[in-house]
């Protein structure tokens, strides 16, 4: 059997800068910080006041009789699958050749800290029966899954930050290997809630920076203080090449390839040598059959944490050489704030619109670049990508020491 | 305490439509849960719950596969707070 390509045909996002890819792409490249003071009350009371919020509430989105069975998370997934597959023309296949890959880094964490809540005050008797299937971190797939009625197989990767990029990874070879035609697939997480910025906090990883909620996120500027919580979620419909063209459908790019690795360094840090993200850009690129001189464009890992920031550019340097000085990095994290599990598929998408506008998005906040940087950052304004055949990774890792490198080109 | 079949069936409709989104106005003593209004096992559980908090009745587990129809939970409602 000839070797199955894979291309996108459709795009879905919530983010912190708009409620569908078209207003998220265009907040992006205006270089919009979605990171604001939160009103709630518990705000004041954990050392980090402020979040990513998405711009639009679900609740403008979708029918208040199916929020409340959905986790928000789920909600995310529901909202950007629904812009995707309509996107994508809502492909007439088969349902037993349609798979959905979703993940999130910590599931349906707030609904399952809400129903603890109910649980102590109010008795097991009003613990909510959608609790499982709310909390569970495969409920986002599985209800875009049950949506569609997606019978190839419905997935959940689970790799922390990590985790919406080898969603679209698993995505790939299931397309590959023949089990689907088509797959929706992406990330989502919803985890703004006292608990979990309490946790991340005491590991020092987000930004204090209470006073100013929108420079915070300062990815490879020298006083950059730790990440920005962000919530949403992106989804990208994949589909096998020849299938996408017999239908006529819209195609934005091939997903080329991918390269996973695991560092066995750390359970939080990053390796500083970098080597496991090195070896994930060499296997990604051998994958896909690119080499250095292709890639134009990459969207960072790029938290904005003081350790993470270096160790990434110094592999990135090191993977790509010299062909690192025509390579227009760009860490949107900088304006979304950081999605967890959803941060692999919003940049996903980022990159599919980069390269369908030959723009890279801006990197906002960076007053004093830092020296130890040696990759070329683009600014706080978009950059014009070549004309021509181009290519773009998107590096994603996560705690444990996972990496994922996606590749996509043009088509 | 004594309540009356109609402010029961009054107070069902807006606990279904709140759980399960069906108008209120097409509930009715005839309808079937599952059938009819299409309310599936988990937010039956929520429908009952919620009965049993706004009328201060039980109602036991082994009745609940018993309540086919609105009419059905409106007499066992009435009949347990007699």
């Amino acid at each position: 059997m000839p070797a199955r390509r894979v291309v996108v045909t459709g795009l879905g996002a919530t983010t912190p800068l708009g409620g569908e890819v078209a207003t998220s792409w265009s907040a992006l490249l205006a270089g919009t910080s979605g990171a604001r003071l939160l009103s709630e009350d518990w705000a004041q009371t954990i050392p980090v006041h402020f979040a990513a919020r998405v711009a639009v509430e679900p609740s403008e989105q979708m029918e208040r009789v199916e929020m409340r069975r959905l986790d928000r998370s789920e909600q995310f997934a529901i909202i950007a699958s629904r812009e995707a597959w309509r996107d994508a023309g809502e492909p007439q296949l088969d349902k037993e050749r349609l798979g959905v890959v979703i993940a999130s880094g910590i599931g349906g964490v707030t609904t399952l800290l809400d129903q603890y809540g109910i649980l102590r005050e109010k008795g097991a008797r009003l613990v909510s029966p959608h609790t499982v299937p709310m909390l569970m971190p495969n409920g986002p797939a599985a209800n875009v899954g049950l949506e569609l009625q997606a019978k190839a197989g419905v997935h959940t990767p689970v790799s922390a930050c990590a985790s919406g990029a080898e969603a679209i990874g698993y995505a790939l070879e299931m397309i590959r290997s023949n089990r689907a035609d088509c797959v929706v697939s992406g990330g989502v997480e919803a985890a703004i809630h006292p608990m979990p910025m309490s946790g991340f906090a005491a590991m020092k990883a987000l930004s204090t920076r209470n006073d100013d909620p929108a420079s915070a996120s300062r990815p490879y500027d020298l006083s950059r203080d730790g990440f920005v919580l962000g919530e949403g979620g992106g989804i990208l419909i994949l589909e096998e090449y020849e299938h996408a063209r017999a239908r006529g459908a819209k195609i934005y790019c091939e997903l080329a390839g991918q390269g996973l690795t695991s560092d066995g360094y750390h359970i939080a840090a990053p390796d500083p040598d970098g080597a496991g993200v090195q070896r994930a850009i060499k296997f990604a690129l051998l994958d896909s059959g690119l080499t250095t001189a292709d890639i134009v464009h990459l969207n960072a890992h790029a938290t904005s944490t003081p350790v993470g920031d270096i160790a990434e550019a110094n592999a990135l340097r090191a993977a790509l050489g010299i062909d690192a000085d025509h390579v227009a990095v760009s860490a949107t994290k900088s304006m979304t704030g950081h999605l967890l599990g959803g941060a692999g598929a919003i940049e996903s998408v980022f990159i599919v619109k980069a390269l369908q506008d030959r723009l890279a998005p801006p990197t906002i906040n960076i007053e004093n670049l830092d020296p130890a940087i040696s990759i070329d950052v683009v600014g706080n304004k978009p950059r014009t990508l070549p004309a021509g055949d181009i290519a773009a990774l998107n590096d994603s890792f996560g705690f444990g020491g996972h990496n994922v490198v996606l590749a996509f080109k043009s088509i | 305490m004594a309540l009356a079949q109609a402010d029961v069936l009054a107070g069902l409709k807006e606990i279904v439509e709140e759980v399960a989104g069906i108008p209120a106005a097409s509930i009715e003593m005839g309808k079937n849960f599952t059938i009819d209004l299409e309310v599936d096992s988990l937010s039956m559980v929520e429908v009952v719950v919620a009965a049993e908090e706004r009328f201060g009745v039980k109602i036991p587990d082994e009745a609940v596969t018993d309540l086919a129809t609105v009419g059905d939970a409106v007499n066992f409602i009435v009949n347990a707070a007699k």
